[in-house]
């Protein structure tokens, strides 16, 4: 008995040191320190839990955690791409429109097409995956600034996706639908698990492999990882498909989830991302920011979405209050850079 | 210790990361004085400096001009005292004119205090150029399109507009050719005449001697002493920067040169260097030397791939190498040690870690996936052979000092074991310490076979270090000595192009 209760724990720090070691690499952790922001962050998500929990109370039900997480999904997924491109030192603006394409293309290619299901979903995630190569490769290829290059595709991806269609798509089969979001595990649904392993694989990639750590580093002096011989444009061009392939499967769900595709999809996606990720920790122009940060970052906003929507608070108050929570992140963060 | 002092700056101390750059120095100057200030690179000339111009804060000390003590905390506060440096990397916005970069802040208007009133501007720094005897440059002219010393020229007019009681120049005649030279002494005369006080910075001990009325010597951050350029001769100045034998700075070595390692021929880049020609042998250390601008760092750049060269051939170990980026000149066993860590050394925002196993992540990986137990242990005992410190390879380099910072690069390139080392300024901004700890590493590097291309701009460096001296001047390769035949003077007059 007394035996163990003293092997329990030492068996759970081995799992977590294991876990540590396998998607973080180093053995003390993430490299540099904590800072008193990172603890504040938490200290918030536990306040915001608290309040909630006094003044709602539908907000503990599990209908509405499992609607708080199917709604994440899409900020979640995209923000894990936006993070890539920022630790790159790049932005990506042209996610909501690719959002909206691969929403388009998947429920076109089920409903006009009649094509099966998986088919029509790599379709669509090739078509994010190469508007996102677009991307990469103007910008990796010919220097030219990733603002100014994704805000002329954030047009033009917009302007495909109305060639496409003009009117919104529903796709009739309705395993399109079922098959996201059934919970098979307590509250969480088949689009839940995909994000939660995406963040997971993006762990992995962002700390154990060599294309990870040389992402990181592009962004804290492209020059010098340059002139280390690693080839830095094949990577800079990596990041921007990685981006365009985590819109395209949020477009996807995010189809699934509403049972209907809008042209009109996704406008502003790109916003919610940035602000996800620089909550995270990440620094705009490259040089920080880290996978679990957005997580964080992406609960967060998804958390104060919903308790203002469970307590009927308009829209635009929910605005006010994301603004002041990015304009406090940056700035408690001022010193990082 | 005159009262006709005019700057008096007396216990100044600055420490950058815990190295004390400057150890309490006491220094004073009069007006209408060229004074020279000069010691080893890292000696805190600079340093010294920039804390007169504003541009640093100092820890401790005091700064009185005509005998009352004065604030400078920024650069503004110190043109407002009349103070107005001319730093080595200029302060020029390049995509602007000659005209708004010499009146930057103070362009005439017209009399809408809006309206910019450009007939007028142009005349006034047409004017301004006039005064310091600089005519024929077109004043509308983008900065960018000025050669080096004619942006030099530039700099000094938007610090003559002011009317400064105190010149600092560091480095004028870096990047400048000998009729440049002589203009620039006749116009600091002319501002010696106007009872200006001229401080000179300069590594070049015969211009000094020339053009200056006092010279004074700073050492490891200390002020070893002032004296009169006639009391003195070079040597004894040499001998009070150095302050030791070269004998104890650099390691002792039996040279064993063996088997070509690299081979440079007819190397060509248009607009920077012409039909450069070198061997480079296994277990060898070939110094470069050569003044700002000869082309020294671009040969460097070419032969690692950063830079495409336009003629000529390159051979390692026999092979012909032709590298189209540093990823194939790392690949064939090529490293190279950047001159600048800040820009193109180091990841500022990574760990020692990162930084250390950035060019040799395929070789503790399998397919893309580091092993990163491999990966830590192997720079963790580079980390100790080189005794980085702090010791944690988490930590960022941001936080290290110029020192163990130089290490960390030094780190990534042996770790990666190539077979030919471009070392470009190697320990330029370190402490003399880690100076020693340098020369023993690429010592020891030579005598396990590895072939050592140095490239400095110390002489003492080159002389001291090098099996071998080549010497580059405008482009192309001056001059070559063999260790016995080396001597400061000669390389000097070599690089500079003076005959002997």
């Amino acid at each position: 008995m007394s035996m163990q209760q003293a092997k329990k724990p030492s068996v759970l720090a081995g799992a977590a040191n294991w876990l540590r070691r396998f998607f973080l690499g180093g053995a003390a952790g993430a490299d540099g320190k904590r800072r008193w922001i990172d603890y504040a962050f938490i200290g918030a998500f536990l306040l915001l839990l608290l309040v909630a929990a006094t003044l709602s109370d539908v907000f503990f039900t599990q209908r509405n955690l499992s609607n708080l997480l199917r709604q994440i999904v899409t900020n979640g997924l995209i923000s894990l791409g936006m993070l890539v491109v920022i630790l790159t030192g790049g932005i990506d603006l042209s996610v909501g429109p690719i959002v909206a394409f691969s929403a388009i293309v998947v429920s076109g290619m089920i409903q006009n097409q009649h094509l099966p299901l998986p088919v029509a979903i790599l379709i669509a995630l090739g078509v994010g995956g190469l508007a996102g190569g677009f991307n990469g490769f103007l910008i990796a290829r010919f220097k030219l600034q990733p603002f100014i290059v994704t805000l002329a595709t954030l047009g033009a991806i917009r302007g495909l996706v109305y060639v496409y269609s003009q009117t919104p798509i529903t796709p009739a089969d309705p395993s399109f639908r079922t098959i996201f979001s059934t919970p098979i595990l307590g509250p969480f649904t088949l689009s839940i698990l995909i994000m939660l392993v995406a963040f997971l694989v993006m762990l992995f990639f962002i700390n154990r492999t060599t294309a990870g750590r040389a992402i990181v580093a592009i962004g804290g002096n492209e020059e010098a990882v340059r002139l280390a011989g690693i080839n830095v444009r094949r990577h800079i061009l990596l990041a921007y498909i990685i981006s365009g392939l985590c819109a395209a499967l949020a477009g996807i769900l995010l189809a699934s989830r509403l049972g209907i595709a809008q042209p009109s999809l996704g406008a502003g996606f790109e916003l919610d991302a940035i602000a996800a990720c620089v909550i995270g920790g990440a620094i705009l122009g490259g040089g920080g920011g880290s996978v679990i940060g957005t997580f964080g970052g992406v609960v967060i906003l998804g958390l104060i979405d919903n308790l203002l929507n469970l307590l009927n608070v308009q829209s635009y108050y929910q605005q006010i209050f994301k603004g002041l929570i990015i304009l406090f992140a940056v700035l408690a963060r001022r010193k990082d850079k | 210790m005159e009262e006709t002092d005019f700057l008096v700056m007396r216990g100044i101390r600055k420490s950058f990361d815990g190295t004390q750059a400057l150890k309490g120095v006491d220094f004073s100057a009069r007006l209408g004085e060229v004074h020279a200030i000069v010691g080893e690179n890292g000696a805190g000339k600079s340093t010294l400096m920039k804390i007169l111009a504003g541009a640093l804060r100092r820890d401790a000390g005091e700064i009185l001009l005509d005998g009352a003590p004065v604030v400078i905390n920024s650069p503004f506060a110190a043109h407002r005292l009349g103070i107005r440096a001319v730093y080595q990397e200029f302060s020029l916005v390049r995509h602007l004119s000659i005209t708004e970069n010499i009146l930057l802040g103070q362009m005439p208007t017209r009399r809408l205090k809006w309206l910019v009133d450009w007939k007028l501007a142009h005349q006034q720094a047409a004017q301004k150029l006039a005064e310091i005897g600089f005519t024929g440059l077109n004043v509308r002219t983008q900065v960018a399109r000025l050669s080096v010393s004619q942006q030099q020229m530039v700099e000094i007019a938007k610090a003559a507009v002011t009317r400064p009681r105190i010149w600092i120049l560091d480095e004028p005649s870096a990047v400048l050719s000998q009729e440049e030279l002589k203009r620039l002494f006749e116009l600091i005369q002319q501002l010696k005449q106007e009872s200006a006080l001229i401080l000179y910075i300069s590594h070049r001990l015969e211009e000094v001697f020339q053009v200056a009325d006092r010279i004074t010597v700073l050492k490891d951050g200390e002020l070893i002493g002032t004296v009169k350029p006639a009391e003195a001769d070079q040597n004894q100045l040499i001998k009070m920067m150095v302050g030791r034998d070269l004998g104890e700075l650099f390691p002792k070595r039996q040279p064993n040169p063996g088997e070509e390692a690299l081979a440079v021929k007819d190397f060509s880049r248009v607009g920077a260097f012409d039909k450069v020609s070198f061997s480079l042998r296994r277990g060898e250390i070939v110094g470069l030397f050569g003044l700002v601008g000869s082309g020294r760092t671009q040969v460097a750049r070419c032969i690692f791939g950063a830079d495409p060269f336009s003629a000529g051939e390159l051979r390692l170990e026999g092979k012909p190498l032709r590298p189209r980026s540093p990823h194939d000149a790392v690949r064939a066993g090529i490293a190279f040690l950047t001159e600048d860590r800040k820009r193109d050394g180091l990841v500022m925002s990574c760990s020692i870690r990162d930084n250390a196993s950035l060019a040799t992540m395929n070789q503790v990986s399998r397919l893309g996936v580091l092993n990163v137990r491999k990966r830590d242990a192997r720079v963790q005992a580079k980390v100790g052979e080189l005794s980085i410190h702090p010791a944690q390879i988490s930590r960022l380099v941001r936080q290290l000092s110029g020192g163990n910072q130089q290490k960390v690069i030094l780190a990534k390139w042996l770790l990666s074991q190539a077979r030919v080392l471009i070392l470009d300024e190697p320990t330029r901004g370190v402490d003399v310490a880690t100076k020693l700890e340098i020369y023993r590493l690429i010592s020891d590097l030579a005598d396990r076979g590895v072939g050592i291309l140095l490239i400095s701009s110390e002489l003492p460096e080159i002389l001291g270090m090098s099996d071998r001296a080549l010497v580059m001047r405008e482009g192309a390769l001056a001059g070559e000595f063999p260790r016995a035949q080396a001597s400061e003077e000669r390389l000097l007059a070599c690089a500079a192009g003076v005959v002997q």
